[in-house]
């Protein structure tokens, strides 16, 4: 039985907001921190209240921490030792395993999220701007009357239009490839395999391998907690065009490339079941556009290619204990579009996600490690993930072909790592917890 | 290929700790750890079981990607040590949860129960398992192979051929 009067919202719900905001803040002094705690726990929505209210709500307010920002708070050494080692670490110390290397490495961050001094987030999601303004007019407020807590960067989210559906810059339908946690009363869409044990996304409950082992300790801290791995991406609109149009003659041709990158065409319509040209009605499906599986329909990958994001990200039923693999994905589009044929503005704009899993080293960093920057993933030899890998112009994409495959080589980086960060993501009795820490 | 006595040319960090390279004779580890006194009878009835187990499975250790693995106990003054050297086409520190998974899975681990050292609580304790195995490996200084660089999938498949065309040209007669 999930306790979704205490398990944070973003955990099991996805709201329907168009806007938001990321608040990074830093922790100056203890009494600051507790009061701005104590101030947001009235504000962030438990997994049950956003359920019964999620059609009249503007606004969903989500909070978490780093394991500094947990010191801050007053969270005793013999605690703070109980987190797992890469939580402890930060993102930042993992910048190498994780591939954030060359442009994409800490160094370059931007928002001061590669600081020590990062402690906490707050997200919030809102319905629309009117709505967004006013929660931050007020979170200015709580600030200001807490001055032991600083701003160090806030980030706008917007959704990129048309709002009909969810989809990144380069435009590609997302949303579409999510696990369902057993107990939360979805229905996993067909193809996206049964519920999945709660323990695999919150801490406190049996995993797919059995009770989950080693909390953070004591137990009202961790219970209904998860992690939560943020990532910043920028996405190179205007690249990523150059290169469409420099390896597709027509506009058919362009997008099949993009389709063969992703694995899905931009409508999100899976090369599998749509391998010759885009099929708009099936990628908006749900019941339909993520029913396929790899072994029996596409072993070869002549439709989705081996090494293509979708592929790499969800190996389905080509991979080893999936079930111990899989996350939750929460985020939203940020800056502004780039319109049609306009060249690159460099203005920043991309992806500011968040993958939610019970453990950041089996699951979010096996991803990142494996899946994406695996340059012989499926034996693939000189390949990372064509979307969000690390690339730096030497690897190449291969798109299995009868009779002769394409090999483009120099594939260049669509994507840069602007920020990062791990946070833990308490329930809420935690949050009240670690309020009223002496 | 001479590989320094760090184990590796240039430090690079995966999840868990260094990556050791890929050579001719592919990725690989040796474990050596001192066995607990009096428990060499044990070990060696242990090969029995795993005998028994692994018969039953002919997929079973797929996923490890595997060429060999061999388990070898040795006297140094009076103390017995246990080696255990896999040979694989996987770097192990990408793949290590499967393993943990499949050798817990298995019973392929429980000879570890009778080394020094060894972590009491491993079933729950999978960081500590890891630690245990990481700072028990011994790095190669050199490696060769006859057949350089080879996968067991590829070999697997010259073999079949290799069988198919035989057959064929038996039939033929």
């Amino acid at each position: 039985m999930l306790d979704l009067d205490d398990i944070q919202h973003i955990l099991l719900t996805r709201t329907p907001a168009l806007t938001g905001q990321y608040e990074f803040v830093s922790f100056r002094d203890r009494a600051g921190a507790k009061a701005w705690v104590t101030a947001l726990l009235d504000k962030v929505q438990s997994a049950a209240e956003t359920e019964s209210s999620v059609a009249t709500s503007k606004r969903w307010v989500t909070v978490a921490f780093t394991w500094s920002g947990l010191r801050a708070l007053g969270v005793d050494e013999g605690s703070l030792a109980t987190f797992p080692e890469e939580f402890k670490q930060g993102m930042v110390a993992r910048a190498a395993m994780l591939g954030d290397t060359g442009v994409n490495h800490p160094d370059n961050w931007v928002g001061g999220l590669a600081s020590p001094d990062l402690h906490a987030i707050a997200i919030l999601f809102a319905r629309d701007a009117v709505e967004r303004e006013r929660c931050l007019s007020e979170h200015q407020k709580l600030l200001a009357q807490c001055p032991g807590v600083e701003l160090l960067s806030s980030l706008d989210l917007e959704a990129t239009p048309p709002f009909d559906h969810a989809h990144d810059h380069f435009g590609y339908r997302d949303r579409l490839s999510q696990p369902v946690i057993e107990g939360s009363g979805d229905v996993p869409t067909p193809g996206s395999g049964a519920p999945l044990k709660a323990g695999e996304f919150i801490l406190g409950y049996p995993d797919e391998d059995g009770p989950q082992q080693l909390l953070p300790q004591p137990e009202i801290l961790s219970r209904n907690g998860s992690f939560l791995a943020y990532r910043r991406l920028q996405e190179h609109v205007g690249t990523f065009r150059d290169f469409l149009a420099q390896h597709g003659k027509t506009a058919e041709e362009q997008e099949l490339v993009a389709a063969k990158l992703m694995g899905r065409w931009r409508s999100g319509a899976p090369l599998v079941l749509a391998p010759e040209q885009d099929d708009p009605a099936l990628g908006a499906d749900m019941q339909r556009n993520n029913d396929f599986n790899f072994k029996e329909m596409d072993p070869h990958g002549y439709a989705m290619p081996l090494g293509s994001h979708c592929r790499r990200m969800n190996p389905r039923d080509t991979a080893h204990n999936m079930n111990r693999r899989r996350m939750i994905r929460r985020g939203a589009t940020y800056g502004p579009p780039l319109a049609p044929g306009a060249p690159e503005d460099g203005v920043e704009r991309g992806i500011a996600a968040f993958v939610i899993c019970a453990s950041l080293i089996r699951q979010f960093e096996f991803a990142q490690n494996v899946w994406i920057n695996d340059k012989n993933f499926h034996e693939l030899g000189n390949e990372r993930d064509p979307i969000i890998g690390t690339q730096d112009g030497t690897l190449e994409f291969k798109i299995p072909k009868r009779p002769i495959r394409k090999r483009i080589t120099g594939l260049p980086a669509f994507t840069t790592v602007r920020g990062g960060a791990y946070f833990f993501l308490p329930g809420l009795r935690a949050l009240r917890y670690l309020s009223t820490l002496s | 290929m001479a590989i320094p006595k760090e184990g590796y040319f240039k430090l690079e960090q995966g999840r868990y700790g260094p990556i050791y390279p890929k050579t001719p004779a592919c990725y690989g580890f040796t474990i050596i750890a001192k066995i607990k006194p009096g428990r060499e009878t044990t070990i060696r009835e242990y090969g029995n079981v795993v005998e028994k187990t692994i018969a039953g499975l002919p997929d079973g250790l797929e996923v490890l990607k595997l060429h060999y693995l061999r388990w070898v106990l040795f006297d140094i003054g009076k103390d017995t040590y246990f080696m255990y050297q896999g040979i694989f086409d996987t770097d192990f520190d990408k793949y290590t949860e499967d393993a943990v998974a499949l050798f817990t899975k298995y019973g392929l681990n429980t000879v570890f129960e009778n080394l020094e050292g060894f972590p009491e609580d491993w079933k729950t304790n999978t960081p500590a398992f890891i630690k245990f195995v990481r700072e028990h490996q011994r790095p190669s200084f050199l490696e060769y192979g006859e057949y350089p660089y080879a996968t067991a999938d590829e070999i697997k498949k010259a073999l079949k051929l290799k069988a198919s065309f035989s057959e064929m040209l038996d039939q033929m007669q």
